[in-house]
């Protein structure tokens, strides 16, 4: 017994429980001359995550943080209108076809984020047949670009995730028990009424599992926002980042994390909740 | 339960050469006609791939034909989808919904409907009661048996008092003794409502106990279509009857006007023109029963099964095995190895073509 768990229960107390519980503790130190934490204790970061700086109070970070929820929200309602008929229309196609549309969809994402994200820059920038485009049809200033903007934020986050979201949901598709459906059709369920009362109770463990890939790296996201928002769209992932590797307030940084990891553990029990509501008051099981 | 809430006029259906062609090989259903009578339960019946399941999903319009026309109590069903069609079904797996408990389940047709929910409560549990689930209303369908499932379907599909009930082999998943109390229970609900049923099955015994008139299917196309007995008793070829469980196949040498020459020797009687002649096990008479027929021969008992109620035997008539069931009347039975004598008539009897 001991020798089974000890090697996974080692794993998890070095790499979980000792960074988690170094980070906490970090967040209520002082930072030091250099940004390093030192005594005493304090909860000077937490203050200053809520605004209070020298000059009094300021929103700057509250903003971000609703911005990164938002985003977040955005982003992912965005990746879910996009992934449900690829998915569904994927898992229509005859069997031969289905692992290399899945590998069209997946391979993009194996190249460096960084890169991906510089193409979106030059497909954005100013002077672009796309951002002429945008400017002709007067959806932004002439020579302005589209980039950097949160159009182009919003625009790499769901580029960048969607397939976390079409790869769950195309398994729930391919296990779709098809006679549910034929069942509903049979019983004067309208089209619409066929989705919502057979195919997306069955997809829901598939759209909640994608939720969960999509959303919490997307919330924490660093280098779309970086890149393409050009300081208009930064979120919390920035601001943890800036204080780690420019402010040097690692205190700061580490205040930042945990409130990161707070917000992703309450958006995981509203995601909970929401998808017993959705099922009938039964557990969806991911 | 209030039988009037159910008392709908049942429709009569009319398919006309209808054809069904899947992506590649032979038609699922090759230039398919029949009608069935308001009110009747008729039965598909068939082997597996021979068209059965698609010709009920034709009519409950889950596939469109290829060419044909299907009229369900004398509307033409071109075009029409399945949830504008007064039709429902039991799917052969049930296909109940799992995250509906037994009474949002049974609702659910009412529901897309836009019923009342008070209406819906009401006709829920009047059906429930009807069809022996009235206290499981409330139970999640993972917590239900498997008949327990099959009943949930029935009332899903019934409490919506449809004109037409297709019934995809509802009972092929359920154990022997089960499946034959729901055989009749499901026939005498048939008849309390007056409902017409299309029930598909490849059972030929549960075909036969419950069916007004049976349509036999082979490779796409209608065999024969019958009452049970006609089935039964007089099959329209070679096919229909093996698929009735039927073993005794005799070639017919020659045919004349007082008999026929087959492999078994001379048979007196009025014979139709074949190329086989049926033996029913069961007209096969032995030894002092033989002497009351005509037609006489001297057969070896190769093998004896014991069924209760009756005992089979095998005999061997030179090349020609044959298979004689005589009911148990506390008559001393044959052993294996006996010589006995064998007698056929004409009744009993059928003649066949490949």
């Amino acid at each position: 017994m001991l020798f089974t768990v000890a090697p996974g229960a080692l794993f998890i107390l070095v790499f979980l429980v000792l960074p988690s519980v170094y980070l906490v503790g970090m967040a209520f130190l002082s930072s030091g001359p250099y940004g390093l934490p030192t005594l005493p204790l304090s909860l000077q970061s937490f203050r200053e995550l809520a605004g209070f700086g020298f000059l009094g109070w300021s929103p700057g970070n509250l903003y971000t943080l609703i911005r990164s929820v938002w985003q977040t929200l955005l982003a992912t309602a965005l990746v879910i209108l996009l992934a449900y008929p690829a998915a569904y229309y994927i898992s229509t196609r005859p069997a031969r076809w289905r692992p290399l549309m899945l590998l069209a969809i997946v391979v993009p994402s194996w190249t460096n984020q960084v890169i991906r994200s510089v193409g979106w820059m030059n497909i954005f920038a100013p002077g672009t047949p796309v951002s002429d485009l945008a400017a002709l049809l007067g959806l932004t200033a002439p020579q302005m670009g589209l980039f950097p903007s949160q159009f182009a934020v919003i625009v790499g986050l769901v580029y960048n995730f969607l397939p976390f979201m079409v790869l769950p949901l195309y398994a729930a598709f391919e296990r779709l028990d098809t006679e549910q459906v034929e069942a509903a059709r049979d019983l004067f369920a309208s089209p619409v009424a066929v989705f919502r009362h057979a195919v997306f109770p069955q997809t829901l463990p598939g759209l909640m599992a994608g939720i969960v890939l999509v959303a919490i790296p997307a919330f924490g996201m660093y280098v779309v926002t970086e890149l393409l928002g050009g300081g208009k769209a930064t979120m919390i992932g920035n601001l943890v980042a800036r204080q780690f590797a420019q402010a040097s307030n690692w205190p700061l940084g580490a205040a930042g994390a945990m409130i990161m990891i707070a917000v992703t553990l309450i958006g995981l029990k509203v995601l909970r909740d929401l998808g017993r509501r959705l099922s009938g008051d039964r557990e969806v099981v991911l | 339960m209030s039988g009037h809430a159910l008392a709908r006029t049942a429709s009569s259906i009319r398919v006309e050469a209808v054809t069904k062609s899947f992506e590649r090989g032979v038609p699922a259903l090759d230039a398919v006609t029949l009608d069935v009578e308001a009110g009747e339960f008729f039965t598909l019946l068939g082997p597996s791939g021979c068209g059965k399941t698609t010709l009920l999903r034709v009519l409950a319009g889950l596939e469109e034909p290829d060419t044909g026309r299907v009229e369900i109590g004398g509307r033409s069903m071109a075009g029409v989808p399945p949830h504008r069609r007064s039709v429902n079904t039991v799917f052969q797996s049930y296909a109940l919904f799992p995250h509906r408990n037994v009474r949002q389940n049974i609702g659910f047709g009412l529901e897309m409907q836009g019923v009342p929910g008070a209406e819906i409560a009401e006709r829920s549990q009047a059906i429930a009661g009807l069809t022996g689930i009235g206290t499981l209303l409330e139970r999640d369908v993972a917590q239900l048996s498997g008949g327990q499932r099959q009943r949930v379907a029935l009332a899903r599909a019934l409490v919506n008092e449809p004109d037409v009930l297709l019934l995809d082999e509802p009972l092929s998943a359920l154990d022997a003794g089960l499946r034959a109390h729901l055989q009749l229970e499901l026939k005498r609900l048939q008849r309390r409502l007056g409902m017409t049923f299309v029930f598909v099955t490849h059972d030929q015994e549960e075909a036969m106990v419950m069916s007004d008139r049976i349509a036999v299917l082979n490779a796409g196309r209608i065999a024969q279509v019958d009452t049970p007995q006609g089935v039964y008793e007089a099959p329209a070829d070679l096919f229909v009857a093996r698929f009735m469980g039927h073993e005794n196949f005799v070639p017919i040498r020659q045919r004349d006007a007082t008999g026929v020459d087959t492999a078994i020797g001379r048979l007196d009687g009025d014979f139709a023109a074949g190329s086989h002649l049926l033996l029913r096990p069961e007209a096969i008479r032995l030894d002092s029963d033989a002497r009351q027929v005509p037609n006489r021969f001297m057969a070896r008992v190769s093998e004896r099964l014991y069924r209760g109620g009756t005992t089979e035997y095998r005999l061997d008539c030179g090349d020609i095995q044959l298979m004689a069931s005589c009911a148990n009347r506390g008559q001393p039975g044959h052993e294996v190895g006996e010589t006995v004598e064998v007698g056929v008539s004409d009744r009993g009897t059928a003649t066949l073509s490949d």
